[in-house]
């Protein structure tokens, strides 16, 4: 089928044109053209992913239409095995996200279901996009409706979350943008070249670029992308953003947009600039580490579950840096996974803390004690979550975690094992604050008597979470499935990469 | 011996239209009772007129009048937009004047005068064009700034722009004086044909200098910004409008043309000092931008800190920045004047609710109009899908490619201050609660001027290939 990613990047449009016809009273037809439009996305992307082949690492089902013809700006989608696990768990979450919030979300609905799906497309866009000029236009472009999820739908400090994500955003993408006319304009300077933003012609020009400029080009493609992630010290933006967000926006900011930066990393720093990569892998590779460490430590002192599960990602995140820096094939191997791990517990945990706010409208971890007893179906569920967070062998956290510790461990570029150790205590922190936190929620007496009469988790909520933890067991048990689509693609970029490191010198060759 | 040919009539012909329905309208108000109605169809179809005069030389490439005008092309481009714009700013200025019971025909005169010096302006090959398209464009503006003739604030406006006007005339008229001085012409295609030999001498450099200050003050860049504040404050809005989009596209027309005569040597001295311009004018623009409480000021602010993103075009002297300024003006005059359309609609008689605290939950009271002008914000920000984010594209990669790369770097610094400004309206509209209850209404032509703006520079901010290959082929 032909064009398929295009119909799927911009299937969300069509529910969102729907809508503008729908009366806002009518809140159930509302939500259900919300569910329904993102399913059929979902349902497509499927179709992408069975017909996605592994072994090869090209891009795939390409698409490329002139869009500005003077700066050779086109509009070019494909995906390939780094990108094809993004796409299909940005559209498994964007109906999971909607239907969670079935009931939290009361006023202004209709805007509020326009702006997942607007944002659904956004983040499509950019797992999609091979050409830097497109990428960009998505990568900003998402920004205004996840400002005004957190803005107009969020918590007692909304505004300031909101301006301070744009702000921060926007602070590291604009020097990207910078550093993307900057390689256009590159191209243009070689013999026979003109200016491009293709990404598969500037991938054979950028490596080429001298160690000096390419280190300056790295710096404003990383910022933007460590911003994102957040890598530590950048992250200050993310328990704002996280706490402030209405549930289904902090499902998708920690399941989806966070992995932008990462995936920003694999995609554009490594293969454009490889040696300034190299060369700042002790940097990265140490925040990462810093990260994890740090993340971890802060999040145990929080006394909010939502604000600890957000540090908590600044600690998970921090793991799939140091995967990619690592740039070996588990490591990166485990980078991937952990993403889609990530967005899933991560995702689930916002979800069933939502779930809990919605009853009690806290999330003061004194305020609960004994929960057990009283909603065993969401005790149970949240406890295998935490299990699958803290990298339980059998779950899928484990192997993430261990795939990462590993390539981290055998790292030639890394060049020492200090990383991975360090990094490893990260996933004993991450099992006393998980499991610290669950302890003083679920079991003992319970303290409070609100507490009593809370209603266990219904029918729709069950069928919210059953998915997630489908595949959070699934990539625990048979990770072979998850592992199989990226593993040419990462191996094809840790080779290259390991050339690079070993002195293979690349030249730039102007764009045909 | 004949002065003029029937062919410089027609390459005259949008100015020509423009003028004789100008006079048109100036008898019919002298002349009837209640003249106003009447001078505003009048206008509406004169500038239509005059649009579709451009839009019929637009495939003719020449000059009229002994190389004084410019014909067809960038010419006809800039005359549609400055239509356009004239269009537009009536559309908004009708409602608004008849509610403040200031409903006069000689409004409208004037914004069609104002507008034929305009079209010269876009037109100009020759810097006495320029001159007198400045002239007659001004002259209106200041006229037009105090139109509201009892009030202090608009008195105060016209008179601040009439003094710095007229000196910075002055400026420009010495300039001319140097340029002749030194190359025997005024001429804008015959100076070229004298370089590199009249480039050498000092004077020339310095009479380019002068005209740099000249368009520099008509353009509000830092540091002959003074007057912009005040005068945009103090000025009825939908003349505010009309002046921050079509006085600044047309010296800007004029600017590009000029300047592409002297830029075409590639001085560093010309280059570093219109740089300087343009990296003051972004800095300080944005930077007073952030503590404005008034909306009109804020958007006074914003104008020079545009004006320092297109000087960026000059300053590179590229053909790239050439068609990035052009398509920034298209961008620019559409988003403000959608902007200035949704402001005068939320403005009182009196001149109140202009600041951020009255647009507090405009979305729930409104939510298309509030919609609206949250899309013109992110447009002047430069976020994409909108057309302000093509236009920064074009002008940040021209000062990429002329070694400008600070440049660029401050432009996008700066755009994340202005980020911040932009964004506090949209805040007070969608994320807080609603302090006033009192009735707005909105007036159908203005809600459709705002709404064709806002369909507008999402379009070409998607497809921006509609306005480029119109560029690709004037420049």
């Amino acid at each position: 089928m032909t064009n398929i990613l295009t119909y799927t990047l911009f299937s969300p449009l069509v529910g969102i044109l729907l809508l503008l016809f729908l009366n806002r009273e009518k809140r159930t037809l509302i939500k259900s053209v919300g569910i329904a439009t993102s399913l059929v996305t979902f349902a497509l992307s499927l179709m992408v992913y069975f017909g996605f082949d592994p072994a090869n690492t090209n891009m795939q089902f390409t698409e490329q239409a002139a869009w500005i013809s003077g700066l050779d700006i086109s509009y070019a989608v494909g995906v390939d095995g780094i990108s094809i696990l993004l796409v299909v768990l940005t559209t498994f979450l964007t109906p999971i996200a909607l239907l969670g919030s079935w009931e939290s979300i009361t006023d202004r609905l209709k805007e509020y279901v326009s702006f997942m799906l607007m944002l659904e497309v956004g983040m499509l866009g950019v797992f999609m996009a091979t050409d830097l000029f497109l990428f960009y236009v998505f990568w900003e472009a998402m920004l205004i409706p996840m400002y005004f999820i957190i803005g107009i739908w969020g918590g007692k400090d909304r505004i300031y979350a909101a301006v301070k994500f744009f702000l921060y955003t926007m602070a590291g993408s604009l020097l990207m943008l910078i550093a993307i006319l900057w390689l256009g304009y590159y191209a243009s300077t070689l013999p026979g070249g003109y200016f491009t933003t293709n990404l598969q012609k500037l991938y054979t020009i950028a490596p080429g670029i001298p160690l000096g400029i390419q280190t300056w080009m790295f710096l404003a493609f990383a910022l933007s992308f460590a911003i994102k992630v957040p890598l530590f010290p950048l992250h200050t933006w993310l328990p704002d953003a996280h706490v402030q967000a209405p549930t289904a926006g902090s499902v998708i900011l920690a399941g989806v947009l966070l992995k932008m930066g990462t995936y920003g990393l694999v995609r554009f720093c490594l293969p454009l600039f490889p040696q300034a990569s190299i060369e700042f892998t002790p940097l990265l590779a140490t925040l990462s580490v810093i990260g994890i460490v740090y993340g971890a430590l802060v999040a145990m002192v929080q006394t909010d579950v939502k604000k600890l599960v957000a540090y908590s990602s600044v600690s998970h995140l921090g793991f799939v840096v140091l995967g990619i820096f690592s740039m070996t094939e588990e490591g990166v191997q485990g980078a991937m996974i952990q993403m889609i791990n990530h967005g899933l517990s991560t995702g689930a945990l916002f979800l069933l803390v939502g779930m809990i706010y919605d009853r009690r409208h806290t999330r003061e971890i004194s305020q609960f004690g004994g929960l057990a007893k009283v909603m065993p179906v969401f005790t149970t569920m949240f406890m295998i979550v935490t299990f699958s967070s803290i990298g339980l062998p059998g779950l899928n956290g484990f192997v993430g975690e261990f795939l990462i510790l590993l390539g981290s461990f055998n790292s030639v570029i890394l060049g020492s094992y200090v990383y991975a150790a360090v990094a490893a205590t990260g996933v004993i922190f991450s099992a006393v604050y998980m499991l610290w936190m669950c302890q003083r929620v679920f079991f003992g007496k319970v303290t409070h008597d609100e507490n009593r009469s809370l209603l266990d988790l219904t029918r729709r909520e069950i069928a919210v979470l059953l998915p997630v933890l489908l595949f959070i067991v699934w990539i625990g048990v048979y990770p072979s499935t998850f592992l199989k689509p990226s593993a040419a693609s990462v191996k094809q970029t840790v080779t290259f990469m390991q050339n690079v490191k070993n002195g293979v010198t690349v030249t730039a060759t102007p764009a045909k | 011996m004949e002065f003029f040919s029937t062919t410089d009539l027609l390459g005259a012909s949008p100015i020509l239209v423009l003028g004789a329905f100008s006079l048109i309208a100036l008898v019919a108000n002298a002349l009837m009772k209640n003249s106003a109605p009447v001078v505003f169809g009048i206008s509406v179809v004169g500038l239509l007129a005059s649009a579709g005069a451009s839009m019929y030389t637009f495939s003719e490439n020449a000059t009229a009048f002994s190389d004084m005008l410019l014909v067809g092309g960038y010419a006809s481009f800039f005359s549609i937009l400055f239509a356009l714009i004239s269009l537009f700013s009536i559309i908004i200025a009708k409602p608004y004047l008849e509610r403040a019971q200031y409903h006069y025909g000689e409004f409208y005169v004037l914004v069609l005068l104002a507008a034929i010096g305009m079209l010269m302006l876009g037109a100009s090959a020759d810097l006495i064009t320029v001159f007198l398209g400045i002239e007659v464009m001004s002259v209106s503006f200041y006229v037009l700034a105090g139109y509201f003739r009892t009030n202090n604030a608009s008195n105060e406006s016209a008179l601040k722009y009439f003094l710095l006007g007229a000196f910075a005339t002055g400026f420009l008229l010495y300039g001319i004086a140097l340029i002749y001085g030194t190359t025997g012409t005024t001429n804008l295609l015959r100076i070229v044909t004298m370089y590199p030999q009249a480039f050498g001498d000092p004077l020339h450099i310095i009479g380019w200098g002068l005209v740099l200050i000249g368009f520099g003050f008509k353009v509000a860049a830092v540091p002959f910004h003074m007057w912009v504040p005040d005068v945009y404050e103090g000025a009825p809005t939908p003349v505010t409008a009309f002046m921050s989009t079509g006085g600044k596209a047309a010296a800007f027309s004029a600017f590009v043309i000029a300047f592409s005569v002297p830029m075409s040597m590639k001085d560093e001295r010309l280059m570093m000092v219109t740089a300087v311009l343009a990296a003051a004018s972004m800095l300080l623009g944005n930077w007073f931008g952030l503590s404005q409480l008034n909306l009109k000021r804020m958007l006074a602010y914003s104008s020079i800190a545009h004006a320092g993103y297109m000087l960026v075009g000059i300053a590179s002297a590229t053909s790239l920045g050439q068609q990035g300024i052009a398509f920034y003006l298209v961008s620019y005059a559409l988003t403000n004047l959608g902007a200035f359309a949704v402001i005068a609609m939320i403005e009182k008689e009196n001149g109140g609710n202009l600041s951020y605290e009255d647009y507090a939950g405009l979305a729930r009271r409104s939510p298309g109009i509030a919609a609206l002008l949250a899309m013109f914000m992110f447009s002047l920000t430069g976020i994409p899908p909108f057309a302000g984010f093509v236009g920064k594209y074009y002008l940040f990669a021209s000062a990429v490619q002329s070694n400008l790369t600070w440049l660029a770097i401050l432009g996008v610094i700066t755009s994340l201050f202005s980020t911040y400004y932009y964004l506090r309206i949209v805040v007070y509209m969608y994320f807080r609660e609603a302090t006033s209850s009192d009735a707005l209404t909105f007036p159908f032509m203005t809600r459709l001027v705002a709404i064709l703006c806002a369909v507008a520079i999402l379009v070409i901010g998607i497809v921006p290939s509609l306005v480029l290959n119109v560029l690709t082929e004037i420049f």
